[in-house]
């Protein structure tokens, strides 16, 4: 006896919370029944082999027939084949869409190409997760980029009104379409101590600040969406960065900023005369950063620079958190003060966000 | 012309890409409706397209109103070649050709392809304008309304049950013409959609103007049917129950209605008696509208009630002799003469049809046919029946003599609703059915189907004289159903005898005594039960003890019946789903020697069916079956039979005695004691089982006692009684060695095979409950999550040695596989039941068996038990009550005034503490004023009466709260509410149920019946993720297309649904697979209770302030 045919079709659809999440995670059906089982799941019900077999193969078809509608999640909430109540359809997005921290950090900043696609089997054995499931948040990634490129307004927005995403899912995927389309450097070993957290919340200041779009919610025009884009960083904003350069280039401009900033640190700072040591190289390093930005290639190795320019030597001298605030609180604020210096906004608009990103990026 | 259509077709969206190059479609609609086609505009490069089209306008006869569907094809335009269809939506426009249901259907309806399925939606406006035509020889029947629900549909009265209808139209199959040769899948599909679709409109009007000849307006419990007969042709058939149905007034404004049909039922022993005079007083008058009645069936209506005139006393004018227990008197000898006589004829029809018989050829078509009683199997398996007492005899007689009178001129006293209003049933016989083995032929003249309808006619013939022999005049819960493998086709009717209340038949030929009878029977609940055949001349040897209830008639052992559990039944403890599983190797054979073999294995079939039914029945320790349904269906090489049942604990019925094992050697030893082990084994199952099922009958026996009805003498019997059933519960091997023990004789390896498949029946887990009824007997607090489903299973057998055991025994576990799968995927629903199980079994091919299962799954509150009880009889209080508004208004009023007032802590679910309130004795003057005139009838009225004011009271605490936001309550407004808020999803919730009702919700409106049928093909089986693949996601797109037009229709529910077919063929060689859905249901809206309070608590606080202003006693 062998069962030719085997369904079940509820009227609303039924949505195995934990054999969707085996599902997502790329387990066959008779791996996922093999861990149900050992999930004791036979105990707690009472139930067969065969019947949990039987559960796992429609939960599975189900899935297979609504992967189609979550690939563009609007039409999940207009379909009419599939019952599902909002609160599910919700989770069945959220959950389709959320990835692994371990894949994120492979693929993040690398253009979501089909060379990379390739690479997939190298990160999965790599991280352990399953092909399939690296396939299909790489996919996520890359339909997600797709939809949005060319779209103006608010990446974050944009992302969420076409993929119904929570707000925090929505604002991941807008760092992992800024990172993906400004190809940041961060597979370097010595970025390896990041977190996807720490490179998406640098991400959303950069979004914030120092792309087109930043420069288009400005309040003198709140409304005009004209050169609202979000995904590229302001090349005429890169490109001024470069005046910036007088302030490590200046001898006595560099001298003034150090002694202004040691005046109003003195005291204040553990690490006082390590830092008032290191001032200029740190001083030079960040400036250095910024004059750099106008190739693309430096671009992607912000990141890189950062952590060799400032969050290692701070390190190194065991600078405590609070200390690299203070400092740099004091070395953006002094500048206001430094006469001969005329670029006080792009200093602001470069600085405020920068500060922001090494702040997060401090740690070990 | 009587009628104009008018169509819109707005938008479309989600459409399929039809042109590679551009990703795009450049998507047109054509609308034709009969043979008048429109087309709208190409809307030019988009999966959206917004037509917006002018209004297309069809002049149309109304009978092609009723035959033809509205026909909407999507295409996809192009230039150069043909245009491609993307697919196409059927409209049946019947729903607005009744005045009350539907006024407009609107909405997005799934674009329909037969290979590819689902492809995208459209959006459409459809209306009717209907010219009235008195025409009295139209051919069409509009207004005559339609329902599936196999009792009185919620909100409205039956005025008069006029009976059975049925007809069928036949057809050739377009999948088997010539034609079908040259033409592509797509079209040969279409085609066969499009002609069902025709054949059921007109068996639709052709039915309703049957009932229309019988001055009816409505068909409840219609069920359609399709015969795919191959070669010979396409059969349609319905039958339906014709009835004159009476909307209820506002049926939402007060009713806060019933969680459960056997809430809304209990109100029987107030609104069911219409009878003015059992009641001394004045104030039931109003209840007379009540009144139930038959009115005999077509033209005999007009001669018959002509000629009694003068003897035709209408319950409402009629001056009734007093005295109820006129039962007692009347033995004066003529009567019972009569009724010898009668009896006699009876026995005579019964014996005749209790050997198997095997007519001769009727027409050539019929070249074999073998029918059987259903009594025989009683018999045979032991089961018992019984009769009235002494003193009930003659009169039985007298009235079966009275009521057939009225009902044998009816051709077929048959009526298809399985629940009925109170009072109508009063015995029940058992169940009788009939099967006929044909052979099909090609139906030569599509106008003329007489071979058909004489088969039919010959079954039913036969089922009548079945019901005869059981001393019935009607039967009740009558189905047909048909099974075909290629040229033989096995025709099946099963129903159950009863006895019904006379004192409907509007012809008043019985009146006088036949009140009384009533009136004897209703307080018990136990009249059903009650014998209707003569205990001398029983047609079959039975068991008969006096009734456990009553004590005054006598009672059957074990009940079999097809219907749904009366409501006001005393039942013991929950009720379970019984299987009886069978199969049955036959030799593969050509035409008549095939047909004979399949009649030579019949009998033993439904032999067998029984024989486990009743091992099943025992095993449980139960005593009656409800909804019992046995399929038999033909196949190549075998039959198979499955019947389903409800098991229940009736306490009318004596306790059933246990099993008792008898081997064959009782000399040798081992084998002894295997059977002795065995016996322990099933003892323990049947005590286990009545643990489970909470079968405590000793205290029901007590609660007899306690009540004030049995006299004296009676008592002692009673008390005996007690004792004796306390005895079988604590020493339960000692019962088997008493005379009503169940032997089972060992005697081979069958035998000891069906014991052990006896006891490998698992129950269901814990928390789950399941049945073939509409609910559960023994619950009645149900919550209002429901889950419909279908699952379907098709398994393979290996052809290698087969044998009857091992199919058996796959069978079973096919069965119980399944089962259990259910009970896991619906785990999280628990505490739940599973309602309306129906398994359908069909023999696709040689080695393959599917088996579908429809049900739905209802949530219940385990702990509400104790609070619900109460509110069930406030329900049933108000129900009552709204019944006749006189009675409702005053208590609404008062009660609600002192309200607002008075803010009640929120738990006052208790008499006592809402006695300790102020509020209350305002309420019970009221009442105790008002009722006067009852309160010498029965005592216990007036406390319901308080109860029910509570409930008020309880309500317009609510009204207090949302007085604010509370306007006006109109018709609009209810719309409003009934439409399910959605917040976050476009698509309304529709919800799907084979139930007549929704838990926790009111139906306020139908809106007609759905009733559809679709084909998938495909070619590409693999790639549609396989057999499973394939029929999941077809199920799921039928399912969708039954929610988009009632959502369109302006519902958000279905009731009483049912998939009635699900053929599936499979080729996977060729990659191909087709499968056909048949699904029906009625179109409702529901408002949930929760939402209907407020609304009903809103009505008498208005109703006060305009015509009670003085009404302010306690402010």
């Amino acid at each position: 006896m062998t069962s030719e045919l085997d369904i079940f079709v509820g009227n609303t659809t039924l949505i195995d919370e934990e054999v969707y999440r085996l599902w997502l995670d790329g387990y066959s059906v008779s791996d996922a029944v093999a861990l149900r089982v050992r999930a004791g799941i036979l105990e707690q019900t009472g139930a067969t082999a065969a019947v949990l077999q039987s559960d796992t193969m429609d939960h599975y078809r189900t899935f297979h027939m609504l992967e189609r509608l979550l690939h563009a999640p609007p039409k999940l909430l207009h379909q009419l084949v599939f019952q599902i109540p909002p609160s599910r359809q919700a989770l069945l997005i959220e959950r389709y869409y959320a990835f692994d921290e371990a894949f994120v950090r492979e693929v993040l900043g690398k253009k979501l190409s089909k060379g990379t696609k390739k690479d997939l089997d190298d990160i999965s054995a790599k991280t352990g997760i399953t092909l399939k499931s690296c396939r299909r948040q790489f996919d996520n990634f890359k339909r997600v980029f797709k939809v949005v490129e060319e779209m103006r307004g608010s990446l974050a927005d944009n992302i969420q009104q076409h993929f119904l995403f929570s707000d925090r899912l929505a604002r991941d995927y807008a760092a992992i379409v800024f990172f993906a389309n400004n190809r940041f450097e961060t597979a370097k070993k010595k970025l390896q101590y990041l977190s996807f957290g720490d490179f998406a919340f640098c991400a959303e200041l950069m979004i914030q600040n120092w792309t087109l779009g930043a420069v288009g919610e400005a309040p003198s025009k709140p409304d005009s969406q004209v050169d609202d884009m979000d995904m590229d960083l302001d090349k005429e904003f890169l490109q001024d960065l470069k005046e910036l350069k007088v302030l490590v280039a200046d001898k006595d401009l560099l001298d003034l900023h150090k002694s202004l900033v040691c005046t109003a640190l003195r005291g204040k700072l553990g690490v006082f005369s390590e830092m008032e040591a290191n001032f200029k190289n740190l001083s030079r390093g960040l400036v250095n950063v910024a004059a750099k930005l106008t190739h693309n290639k430096d671009v992607r190795d912000l990141f890189v620079d950062l952590v060799e320019k400032f969050v290692e030597p701070c390190r190194s001298d065991h600078w405590p958190l609070g200390d690299v605030r203070l400092f740099l609180n004091q070395y953006s604020v002094t500048v206001h003060s430094l006469d001969g210096f005329r670029h006080q906004a792009l200093w602001d608009r470069y600085m405020d966000t920068l500060r922001g990103c090494l702040l997060r990026l401090y740690h070990d | 012309m009587p009628g104009k259509l008018k169509v819109k077709i707005v938008a479309g969206r989600h459409l399929p890409v039809m042109d590679r190059a551009s990703d795009l479609t450049d998507a047109f609609v054509e609308v034709k409706f009969g043979n008048t086609t429109f087309k709208t505009d190409v809307y030019l490069k988009s999966l959206n397209p917004q037509w917006n089209s002018e209004w297309f306008k069809f002049e149309v006869d109304d009978e092609d109103l009723q035959d033809e569907p509205l026909q909407i094809t999507v295409l996809d335009h192009d230039t150069y070649s043909a245009n491609d269809a993307i697919g196409k939506v059927y409209i049946d426009i019947d729903p607005l050709l009744y005045s009350e249901a539907a006024t407009v259907i609107s909405g997005w309806f799934p674009i329909y392809d037969t290979i590819h399925g689902i492809r995208g939606e459209i959006n459409v406006v459809v209306k009717v304008d209907l010219f009235n035509d008195l025409n009295r020889f139209r051919q069409s029947s509009c207004g005559v309304k339609f329902f599936c629900t196999t009792s009185i549909p919620k909100c409205y009265r039956a005025v008069i049950i006029h009976g059975f209808v049925e007809e069928l139209v036949v057809n050739e199959d377009p999948e088997y013409q010539w034609i079908d040769r040259i033409r592509t899948p797509r079209a040969s599909n279409e085609a066969r959609q499009r002609l069902i679709s025709l054949m059921s409109g007109e068996l639709q009007r052709k039915i309703g103007l049957k009932v229309l000849e019988m001055r009816g307006n409505a068909v409840v419990g219609y069920l359609q049917c399709f015969d795919l007969e191959g070669e010979s042709g396409l059969v349609v058939r319905a039958i339906g129950t014709a009835c004159t149905l009476d909307k209820l007034s506002s049926p939402a404004a007060f009713l806060p209605a019933c969680n459960s049909p056997s809430k809304e039922m209990k109100e029987l022993p107030f609104n069911e008696d219409p009878n003015p005079n059992t009641h001394s007083s004045g104030p039931s008058t109003p209840l007379k509208n009540q009144t139930y009645s038959f009115s005999p069936s077509k033209s005999y209506s007009r001669q018959s009630s002509s000629s009694d005139t003068d003897l035709s006393l209408t319950p409402k004018t009629a001056p009734y002799p007093q005295g109820r227990r006129i039962f007692l008197c009347p033995r004066s000898p003529s009567l019972s003469c009569g009724s010898l006589h009668l009896k006699k004829s009876c026995l005579l029809l019964s014996e005749s049809s209790l050997t198997p018989h095997h007519s001769s050829l009727v027409s050539p078509v019929l070249r074999k046919s073998v029918s059987f009683s259903e009594e025989l199997f009683l018999a045979a398996s032991g089961m018992g029946s019984g009769s009235a007492g002494k003193e009930g005899g003659p009169f039985k007689a007298l009235l079966r003599q009275q009521t057939q009178s009225a009902l044998e001129q009816r051709e077929f006293p048959f009526f298809t609703l399985t629940a009925f209003p109170p009072g109508f049933l009063v015995h029940v016989g058992g169940v009788v059915s009939a099967r006929s083995v044909k052979l099909l032929d090609r139906i030569h003249n599509p106008d003329e189907p007489e071979t058909r309808d004489a088969w039919w006619a010959e079954i039913r013939q036969e089922i009548k004289s079945h019901a005869k022999a059981l001393g019935c005049h009607a039967v009740v819960g009558y189905s047909e159903s048909t099974s075909i493998c290629e040229e033989v086709c096995i025709l099946s009717a099963s129903g159950t005898a009863a006895v019904l209340n006379p004192r409907f038949l509007q012809d008043g030929t019985v009146e006088g005594c036949l009140e009384q009878r009533i009136e004897e029977n209703l307080p018990a609940g136990c009249g059903f039960c009650h014998i209707p055949y003569d205990e001398l001349n029983m047609p079959f040897p039975a068991h008969l003890t006096y009734c456990y209830n009553c004590r005054k008639q006598k009672v059957p052992d074990v009940l079999f019946t097809t219907i749904d559990l009366p409501t006001d039944a005393t039942v013991v403890g929950k009720g379970c789903l019984i299987q009886a599983r069978l199969c049955r190797l036959k030799k593969k054979a050509q035409a008549e020697a095939n047909a004979t073999a399949i009649s030579n294995l019949l009998p033993f079939m439904e032999y067998e069916v029984h024989t486990q039914l009743m091992n099943k029945l025992k095993l449980k320790g139960m005593n009656a079956l409800f909804g019992l349904r046995i399929q038999i269906t033909v196949g190549e090489n075998m039959l198979m039979g499955l019947a389903s049942a409800t098991a229940v604990y009736l306490a009318a019925l004596p306790m059933p005695g246990g099993i008792q094992i008898a081997g064959k050697t009782p000399s040798d030893g081992s084998y002894e004691q295997h059977i002795s082990h065995m016996q322990k084994k099933i003892s323990d199952t049947i005590a286990k089982n009545k643990e489970l099922y909470e079968i405590n009958p000793p205290e029901i026996s007590e609660e007899i006692i306690g009540s004030p009805i049995p006299e004296p003498k009676q008592r002692s019997r009673l008390l005996r009684s007690q004792s004796e059933s306390s005895d079988e519960v604590t020493e339960l091997d000692l019962s088997h060695g008493k005379k009503d023990a169940f032997v089972l004789e060992i005697d081979d390896t069958d035998a000891m095979e069906d014991v052990h498949s006896l006891l490998t029946d698992v129950p269901p887990p814990s928390g789950f409950y399941s049945c073939n009824t509409e609910i559960m007997p023994g619950i009645n607090n149900w919550t209002s999550e429901i889950q419909m489903f279908t699952s379907v299973r098709v398994i393979r057998l290996s052809s290698l040695n087969l044998t009857n055991q091992a199919l058996n025994k796959n069978f079973n576990d096919l069965c119980e596989n399944l089962l259990k799968s259910l009970y896991f995927k619906l785990r999280s629903m628990i505490p739940c039941c599973l309602c309306h199980v129906n398994f359908t079994v069909s023999l696709p091919e040689d080695e393959l068996i599917q088996v579908t299962v429809t049900a739905v799954a209802i949530t219940f509150d385990k702990n509400q038990a104790l609070q619900t009880t109460k509110t069930h009889i406030e329900k049933s209080l108000q129900r009552a009550s709204t019944d006749n508004e006189e009675l409702l208004q005053f208590p609404l009023e008062l009660c609600s005034d002192s309200l607002p007032s008075h803010p009640f802590p929120p738990a006052k679910e208790h008499l006592e503490s809402a006695r300790s309130n102020s509020g209350i004795p305002a309420a019970q003057r009221a009442t105790s004023v008002d009722y006067s005139s009852f309160a010498d009838r029965c005592s216990s009225w007036i406390e319901l009466i308080k109860l029910k004011a509570q409930t008020i009271r309880r309500g317009s605490i609510k009204t207090t709260v949302t007085v604010e936001k509370a306007s006006p309550m109109g018709e609009g407004n209810f719309r409003n509410r009934s439409a399910p808020p959605c917040a976050n999803s476009t698509v309304g919730v529709v919800k799907m149920t084979p139930l007549s009702f929704i838990p926790g919700a009111k139906i306020t409106k139908y809106l007609g019946i759905i009733n559809m049928f679709f084909i998938r093909e495909t070619t590409s089986l693999r790639e549609e993720g396989g057999v499973s693949g394939f029929l999941h996601a077809f199920i799921a797109e039928v399912f969708a297309m039954v929610r988009a037009h009632v959502a369109a229709l302006g519902g958000n529910a279905v009731v009483s649904y049912i998939m009635k077919q699900c053929v599936f063929m499979e080729n996977p060689n060729k990659n191909q697979a087709q499968c056909l859905i048949n699904v029906s249901g009625d179109a409702v809206i529901f408002v949930r209770e929760s939402e209907l309070e407020v609304i009903s608590t809103q009505q008498p606080t208005a109703n006060c302030q305009q015509s009670c202003a003085g009404g302010e006693v306690t402010t």
